[in-house]
């Protein structure tokens, strides 16, 4: 980490989205965690994203739990509220906040050890209720604060830096979405910003539980050889199944795709997501054929990313809920206590 | 053999299996006697089970109107071979067992001072119905018909109450046969019984009182309260409450023109999962609760300690029960008083309400959500099984339509553009809370992150020493303030002067303020103080100040509300004398009167001699 404060007064020359915003109202104050981490480039990533869908920040509610991960929060969208909470639990703090408000844009931020450890339950269960949110697990394989111990999300055989090995097998959160129902999953790798940014831009216009595994190498305890979460393992055996464009409004395609190599999938407001096919058969619209495809690329020892499955039309936790369309913290007086009258009736039924 | 006479002041206890559809025939014959002017109180005995264990329902009529169970029983409804043995010795010398005379008796010793009342129901029954479980239904009913022949309860009046049950087109062969069931159960004890000597008289003695129990009332007080989000997990005695909140709130806010709920309703994986959703909704504006017993108190520990140093709002209600884990879930307790006051790491204090009956689950049901958003913190409602799950005859519950939510210190997007300093930590007006603001409020201002203890006053990251201890002492000046907003106690003084008084909380009130006449009777005369909110009022300390001796009357083993007053009253240990009860069953008049007089009479508590200088409490309550 670096000791130097921000400078506070800004390029007047700096590019502005169509609030008028710069990269830097979207940005938080300096980053604590260590030179190098893969932490702050998912950070940065998610600066990116919103800086480019012109979201106001204070539209936004990021959420995290516990962790080098759960820190993050902090160093990105300073005009957001923040909230920093236990370990493990942030699914259901998001989910109590998507409930209170329907109408702000919720985004999770967790580790491995946050989600796949101590926090399985409530991922899991916040996948099943389809909260409208961007949940993004930055997937290191380790616990940092506590200095390196193996978390569940490491591979069976990769070795830490003290030369222990983990024997456990491995737990797949993108599988565990896919199969618990998440509506939008995908997989990066903090080192591919040009895959990250629109996936995350995706992710937020997603209506329903978005989920994205990004694996972000940590450079002190996990980034050596023998690792599987390492900058040269994950470049090594990367395989990316698609590449995405996020349009706003239908164009024609370029020209310059081979013919059958893009897929288009519409977004629940309108927009697009345009695909880039690296794969000719992957097909991000089959929840099962993913499911097979990521078993196998796993057996091959591959890291499988970019947009593995998305439903656009999902449901979510308010269309459940049958709620009305005023957030349910705006309701008046008027709108939630029934009166004397009611409560006279009620009395009466009972005597 | 002498025979007990006695008019509208006797027990009835019906024995029955569970499963077996006795539970709304029980109520039936209870409703009929209120609707006769006659006040009762009820307790149902159940097994944690869903069918096939014994369970048993107990109707105290009693026209002084004590709400308490007695204790003993005059007459027996012996539905239950299994229990019989167990059943029959029970019953008071002189009292009387009702049983199904179809089969011979169950092998047993008889008892010779006891009057057998047979009728063959399961004949009857199988002569009127041939489908197996109308036989088994209708065969309650026809108990209640017979009794209410031997009892003198009007025929009208349990007619009356099915027609209310069954209303509707759909429902008239229904009500047609319950009223027919009831009719030969009726017919039948008429003909081949003769009057008993207990007696159902018409009175007016219940007045404007309702039947209902506390978790019904608890959640319809968190409908009126404006409580928007509800999550939480089974588990008994506190499921009822959740799901009362969420069929009023399908009955009172589903929004007429579209169908849709002016709530959320959220069933989580568990309680972890239950509290970290009310206290993200709570921190992001909605009034939010969650509903549990003391193992679920247990595992929101963590969130309890966030939500306090973060200061977000939210309500917990507690039905206290026999613990953990399948010790008696069933079964009632006050066991859960020090879990909840001290809930979590770190240094924490709540603050807990203490409803003694339904009506007060109700009002203090919808005024714990004023106070979290007030004080900004968690707010325990302390309800017990026996308030929770038991029907009891209480007063109606009262709503002002001029009364609003009071969100308590929130800043606007005016506020904030208006170029007000926001701190989130900052204690502006000297009582320890400071100002909140919801998120998505303003573009550019009151936007902060939320944290446990490592912030300053301005919601920024710090770990200085200083900083955390100035955090801390607002944190006890804001409970300080609490005491300004929470119930105050209620005293009420003997009949005599006396240097010895009494204190208790929730659901021990009932027993209490019949054990009181009869230790007046005894001359062993009380001040006494019902607590209603931790943390005590300066009342407290003052009572326990002006008399020799204090009794903590209370249901658990160790003495939870006399070890809190004594650590947060500074109190000298040997003025309060515990009284405890923790067997699981509700709390009797008699066992009250008989532990206090015992022990009254090794302290001398007499009458003190009308001479002046004695501190004589004032009657009324402290608010």
């Amino acid at each position: 980490m670096t000791y130097l404060a921000k400078p506070k007064l800004h390029h007047p020359d700096l590019p502005k989205n169509a609030l008028g915003f710069t990269r830097r109202d979207y940005e938080g104050p300096v980053s604590t965690l260590c030179a190098g981490c893969g932490h702050d480039s998912i950070s940065a990533a998610i600066i990116q994203a919103f800086w480019q869908l012109a979201i106001p920040p204070h539209r936004v509610a990021k959420l995290s739990g516990i962790g080098c991960s759960s820190k993050t929060p902090t160093y990105f969208l300073g005009q957001s509220h923040g909230f920093n909470s236990v370990h493990g639990r942030m699914p259901s703090v998001l989910t109590g906040a998507n409930a209170a408000n329907r109408d702000l844009i919720y985004l999770g931020v967790s580790g491995d050890g946050d989600s796949a450890s101590i926090g399985l339950g409530q991922f899991a269960h916040s996948m099943r209720r389809g909260v409208n949110m961007v949940y993004i697990v930055e997937n290191n394989g380790v616990y940092g604060l506590t200095k390196g111990q193996f978390s569940a999300t490491a591979d069976k055989g990769s070795k830490a830096k003290t030369g222990f090995v983990n024997e456990d097998e491995p737990i797949d959160l993108v599988l565990l979405a896919l199969q618990l129902g998440a509506t939008f999953v995908a997989r990066s790798f903090s080192g591919d910003k040009e895959q990250l940014v629109p996936l995350i831009e995706a992710a937020v216009r997603h209506k329903g539980a978005a989920f994205i595994d990004v694996v972000s190498p940590c450079v002190t305890f996990n980034n050596h050889s023998g690792s599987t979460k390492s900058y040269d393992y994950v470049r090594a055996h990367n395989d990316a199944v698609n590449r995405l464009d996020v349009i706003l409004k239908r164009e024609p395609i370029a020209a310059d795709y081979p013919p059958g190599s893009v897929q288009e999938v519409m977004l629940h407001d309108g927009g697009l997501i345009r695909l880039r096919k690296l794969h000719p058969e992957y097909d991000p619209t089959d929840r099962l054929g993913a499911i097979n495809y990521l078993h196998q690329r796993h057996a091959a020892g591959e890291v499988v990313t970019g947009l593995l499955y998305a439903h656009p039309d999902a449901a979510d936790l308010h269309d459940m809920q049958n709620t009305v369309t005023t957030p349910l913290n705006a309701l008046s007086d008027a709108e939630l206590v029934p009166g004397a009258a009611a409560l006279a009736a009620f009395n009466a039924a009972l005597r | 053999m002498p025979t007990i006479e006695r008019v509208n002041d006797f027990v009835v206890k019906f024995a029955n299996v569970n499963g077996s559809g006795s539970a709304s025939a029980n109520g039936l014959f209870a409703k009929a006697i209120l609707r006769m002017g006659v006040p009762v109180a009820a307790r149902n005995i159940f097994p944690s089970n869903i069918q096939g264990m014994p369970t048993w329902y107990e109707v105290r009529v009693v026209e002084a109107g004590w709400r308490g169970r007695r204790g003993g029983v005059e007459l027996m409804v012996a539905m239950n071979p299994e229990t019989w043995k167990s059943d029959l010795a029970e019953v008071e010398a002189g009292g009387y067992v009702f049983y199904d005379s179809t089969k011979a008796l169950p092998r047993a010793p008889m008892r010779d001072d006891i009057t057998l009342l047979g009728v063959p129901l399961t004949e009857i029954c199988h002569e009127a119905y041939a489908d197996v479980r109308q036989r088994q239904l209708f065969k309650n009913i026809m108990y209640v018909g017979a009794l209410a022949a031997i009892l003198g309860i009007e025929r009208d009046v349990v007619d009356g109450l099915l027609a209310i049950q069954f209303r509707g087109k759909d429902k008239a062969p229904l009500l047609e046969a319950n009223r027919n069931a009831f009719r030969l159960g009726f017919d039948h004890a008429s003909e081949h019984l003769e009057p008993i000597g207990l007696r159902v008289m018409r009175r007016d003695g219940v007045g404007e009182r309702i039947f209902i129990d506390g978790n019904a009332a608890a959640g319809l007080g968190a409908v009126y309260g404006g409580a928007t989000v509800c999550a939480w997990y089974p588990i008994t005695p506190s499921t009822s409450l959740p799901e009362s909140f969420a069929r009023q709130c399908r009955r009172f806010r589903t929004e007429p023109e579209t169908g849709r709920h002016r709530f959320a309703f959220i069933q989580a994986e568990d309680e972890l999962a239950s509290i970290g959703m009310v206290v993200g909704a709570g921190w992001n504006g909605a009034r939010a609760f969650t509903a549990t017993s003391g193992p679920g108190i247990s595992l929101m520990q963590e969130f309890i300690g966030l939500a306090y140093f973060a200061e977000i709002p939210a309500v917990l209600f507690d039905v206290q029960r026999g613990s953990p884990s399948t010790g008696m879930p069933t079964k009632t307790q006050q066991c859960d008083l020090l879990l909840a006051a001290y809930a979590s790491h770190g240094d924490t204090k709540h603050v807990l309400l203490f409803p003694e009956d339904p009506t007060e689950c109700f009002s203090m049901g919808a005024q714990a959500f004023d106070l979290a958003d007030r004080l900004q913190t968690p707010i325990f409602v302390l309800l017990d099984l026996d308030i929770g799950m038991q029907e009891w005859l209480t007063d109606p519950f009262r709503w002002d339509d001029t009364r609003r939510m009071d969100r308590g210190k929130v800043m606007t997007h005016d506020d904030l553009e208006s170029g007000k300093d926001f701190g989130r930590y900052l204690d502006v007006d000297g009582d320890g809370i400071p100002y909140r603001t919801w998120p998505g409020t303003h573009p550019k201002r009151g936007a902060f992150f939320t944290r446990g203890t490592s912030k300053d006053r301005y919601a920024r990251y710090t770990e200085d020493g200083a900083t955390y201890v100035d955090n801390m002492q607002r944190l006890l000046r804001k409970f300080e303030t609490a005491k300004s907003y929470v119930p105050g106690p209620v005293v009420e003084p003997a009949a005599q002067p006396t240097r010895a008084g009494v204190i208790w909380y929730g659901s021990t009130g009932a027993p209490m303020a019949e054990s009181l006449a009869q230790l007046e009777a005894q001359g062993v005369h009380l001040d006494r103080m019902r607590v209603r909110a931790f943390p005590f009022s300066d009342a407290v300390a003052e009572f326990v100040d002006a008399h020799e001796h204090v009794f903590v009357v209370e249901q658990n083993r160790d003495g939870q509300l006399r070890m809190l007053l004594i650590n947060e009253c500074s109190i000298d240990p040997q003025k309060l004398v515990s009284i405890l009860h923790y067997d699981g069953n509700p709390l009797t008049a008699r066992y009250l009167t008989a532990e206090i007089a015992e022990k009254a009479a090794l302290f001398n508590v007499t009458p003190l001699r009308p001479k002046g200088g004695s501190v004589r409490p004032q009657r009324g309550a402290a608010d």
